[in-house]
């Protein structure tokens, strides 16, 4: 298989050559690093539209009494949106569809993907998915279902119009776009490795996105069948989930949670082999246990698929889930955790992607504004959760406002610190230093930092040998 | 409430402290403004739940200080000035042996307590009565099948309508009303979408899914009679941040007058429970 796209690529000659321009270049791509910069800016775009709601959310929680958003259904409509939004159009596309698409192929020393045409239509697929979201807020009355989408309260009984339709379309769509870039993942990574590139020499990034490939495979088609069943519910009369049918909501719970908890996994993967992959270059050295540290992602990712179960505990098997609690502690895995990782992926391959260098006073100060902002923020909402303020309300009883204004402030500081990477970006691609080819020295030794900057259209057509032992 | 697990948290959360002792002060049934804790344990399944979040805690507290002094030790002696060229050191068996057992200990440590938890908060052993618990959209029903089965909806009571000192989003207009120093066997199960009972100084919180009967106990000593608060916890539409619960502990003695006198106010109520129009939201 790569010899075949060495075949194929092989006949375009000098970095540019032989491509469309213009919107034929972007709406057409097949190249991973064009498909890899939509997935970006699909992100970005959307990671406004999910951040934009979550300030809505914590401007009307910063005072008790409903003073920004007086209808509860429209609060209802902005957590599910902001969770689905933030889950499968930000967190998702740029730590897999963003930089998996980019560095993947550059790391393990291939052209290209393995389905280069399928890399497209994943990457529209996901488009169409973040339309349809979007959609689904603005039709009748929204979907105020939660992300959790449970029924019956996602029933057409209890929602009526299409609005819960949109949502599980979007979540479909989402899906098998995810489905088939993971396919895309596995292939290329186990078929399309330069000589010499063996398992073992891979960089922890790829490892990472292999086993997020292997649970999205997994994972997603359960959430799909689930999705199925409740649009069935839905519109053709079957009761899966509803009582009077026969059906048991529970079984929607199973179904969800064998996909949910594998999705926080799925989040979190990726954001760990970025790390590694700093923490290898700016110390200089190898990451120490890299093997440990490879099928440590492996056994975590066996574990997600059992451990689905202990989300259930307060149906009826019963304990401190569903308060505030669960908010701080989630925001503290995938807002500060992932997204602090996918910061740093920017950071880090911004002068490998766009061939300029950023401002690194103006990143620490990003860093500093948002570490103390998402601290503030959500910190405090451990508090809330232990004094028992339940999840998704829009007002609470007034004991609850100290720590709620605390929050609310800290989300403001967030967002301070969130307008300034945007400026920090602006700045890098109009005004930014041109970038070597590794600006990095002499810990940057994947592959990636072999080719120039920003790297060209078509990389590695001659397959690098590796025959050392490679950066880990 | 142990004073050096408050020492230590405060040690933890530095700077927190300085909201003063309001903060810290024993709660009682409901919340208080800046409380940074569980409320008062009420029951012995709350006791046993705050007793393993304090494991947890003091685990969790171990934990974080050794990594973050991990991370000082490294960026003081290990930066690029003080240790210009780094080792190529990239295996210690012996270590990434005790990093891997470790944890799993600890794990393990976790585990037991856990599950003990989880079978001790399942049934009651001995139930001396049962609470039947039946969520509606958007309030509470409750039935007392021990004691004729008369039956009683249960209603937020709105801001303009707040008596002084009655709590907004927490009282309702008939509480439910419970004997002390008795085992309580509690059934709940919904009529439309899943809600959730969570009576936090009580470990209660426990969903009603239409179609099962769920199950849960408490059972509150005398010296904990009073009023406990808790609302619904799981989204269940528009007015979820609106179906508060209410729960009077009181004497024996006071249940039995009281539920005389419940039998013939609610006496109309008798009745099977009515299904609430489904396409009502
Ligand atoms: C700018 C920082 C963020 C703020 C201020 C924020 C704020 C909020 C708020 C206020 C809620 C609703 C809490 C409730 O009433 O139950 C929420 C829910 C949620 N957030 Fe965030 N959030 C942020 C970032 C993120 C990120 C990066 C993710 C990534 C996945 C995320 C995922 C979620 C999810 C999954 C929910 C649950 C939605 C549901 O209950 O259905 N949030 N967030
Ligand atoms: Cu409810
Ligand atoms: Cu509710």
């Amino acid at each position: 298989m790569a010899e075949a796209h060495a075949h194929a690529h092989g006949h375009d000659h000098g970095a540019h050559a032989h491509h469309p321009t213009g919107w034929r270049r972007w709406a057409y791509s097949t190249n991973h690093k064009d498909i890899g910069t939509m997935y970006i800016v699909l992100a970005f775009v959307a990671s406004l539209v999910g951040v934009a709601f979550s300030m809505m959310l914590r401007a009307e929680l910063a005072y008790p009494g409903m003073q920004l958003i007086h209808d509860q259904q429209f609060y209802n409509v902005l957590v599910t949106a902001h969770g689905l939004i933030m889950v499968f159009f930000v967190v998702m596309p740029s730590l897999i569809g963003g930089f998996g698409n980019w560095f993947v192929p550059l790391m393990i020393g291939t052209p290209d993907m393995a389905f280069p045409r399928m890399n497209n239509i994943s990457f529209w697929l996901t488009l169409v998915g973040l339309c349809l979201v979007a959609t689904s807020t603005l039709v009748g009355t929204g979907a105020g279902t939660g992300w959790t989408v449970y029924p019956p309260l996602s029933n057409a009984v209890f929602h009526p119009g299409m609005a819960v339709d949109f949502a599980i379309l979007s979540l479909h769509v989402a899906g098998a776009a995810s489905i088939l870039g993971a396919i895309n993942f596995i292939t290329t990574i186990f078929n399309m490795r330069a000589p010499g590139m063996t398992f073992h020499r891979m960089p922890l990034f790829v490892w990472a996105i292999l086993v997020t490939a292997f649970l999205l495979l997994l994972a997603l088609p359960v959430l799909a069948g689930a999705l199925t069943m409740l649009l069935t519910d839905r519109n053709f009369g079957t009761s899966f989930f509803a009582p009077q049918g026969g059906g048991d909501p529970i079984f929607w719970q199973h179904l969800f949670w064998f996909f949910g908890h594998p999705e926080v996994y799925i989040m979190i993967i990726p954001a760990f082999g970025i790390i590694s992959q700093v923490v290898s270059t700016f110390s200089k050295k190898p990451v120490f246990g890299y093997l440990g540290m490879a099928y440590a992602m492996v056994a975590i990712g066996f574990i997600g698929f059992v451990v689905w179960a202990h989300h259930m505990f307060t149906v009826g098997f019963n304990v401190e889930t569903r308060a505030y609690f669960v908010i701080a502690h989630f925001h503290y895995v995938l807002s500060v955790a992932a997204v602090f990782a996918i910061f740093t992926g920017m950071y880090y391959w911004l002068p490998k992607m766009c061939g300029r260098m950023y401002d690194e006073r103006l990143g620490q100060w990003q860093f500093w504004i948002t570490f103390v902002g998402v601290n503030v923020l959500f910190f405090p909402q451990h508090f809330l959760g232990l004094a028992g303020m339940p999840r998704r309300i829009a007002d609470y009883p007034d004991a609850y406002a100290g720590w709620n204004l605390v929050s609310s402030v800290g989300a403001a500081i967030t967002l301070v610190g969130t307008l300034l990477f945007i400026y920090l970006l602006y700045r890098t691609l109009t005004a930014g230093e041109r970038a070597p080819a590794n600006p990095w020295g002499e810990g940057a030794t994947t592959l990636e930092w072999t080719v120039e900057s920003p790297a060209p259209f078509h990389t590695h057509e001659i397959l690098p040998n590796i025959t050392t032992q490679p950066a880990e | 409430m142990t004073k050096s697990r408050w020492i230590l948290f405060c040690l933890v959360l530095v700077g927190t402290a300085t909201f003063g002792l309001d903060a810290l002060a024993a709660s009682t049934g409901a919340p208080v403004p800046w409380q940074m804790y569980f409320r008062d344990a009420a029951t012995p399944v709350m006791q046993d739940i705050v007793d393993f979040h304090n494991l947890i805690l003091w685990i969790e507290v171990a934990i974080v200080l050794l990594v973050l002094g991990l991370m000082l030790w490294i960026i003081v002696k290990f930066n690029a000035k003080a240790n210009p060229v780094p080792t190529r050191t990239t295996h210690n068996t012996a270590l990434e042996i005790a990093w891997t057992v470790v944890p799993v200990l600890i794990l393990l440590v976790i585990a037991v307590p856990s599950m003990k938890l989880l079978f001790f908060m399942d049934k009651a052993k001995n139930p001396a009565m049962t609470l039947k618990v039946v969520s509606h959209q958007w309030y509470w029903s409750y039935e007392y099948p021990d004691h004729d089965g008369f039956t009683f909806d249960s209603n937020l009571v709105p801001e303009d309508q707040l008596k002084p000192g009655q709590l907004r989003l927490l009282e309702v207009d008939n509480r439910v009303v419970l004997p002390a120093d008795t085992e309580i066997r509690l059934v709940l199960t919904s009529d439309d979408v899943i809600h959730n009972w969570a009576v936090p100084s009580f470990g209660v919180k426990m969903d009603t899914v239409p179609g099962r009967l769920n199950e849960a106990w408490v059972k509150i000593d005398s010296k904990n009679i009073g009023t406990y608060y808790g609302q619904c916890s799981e989204l269940c539409g528009v007015n979820h941040a609106f179906m508060p619960i209410a729960v009077d502990v009181v004497s024996k003695q006071d249940f039995q007058a009281w539920v005389e006198q419940a039998r013939k106010k609610f006496a109309k109520a008798d009745e099977p429970l009515k299904v609430v129009d489904a396409g009502t939201r």
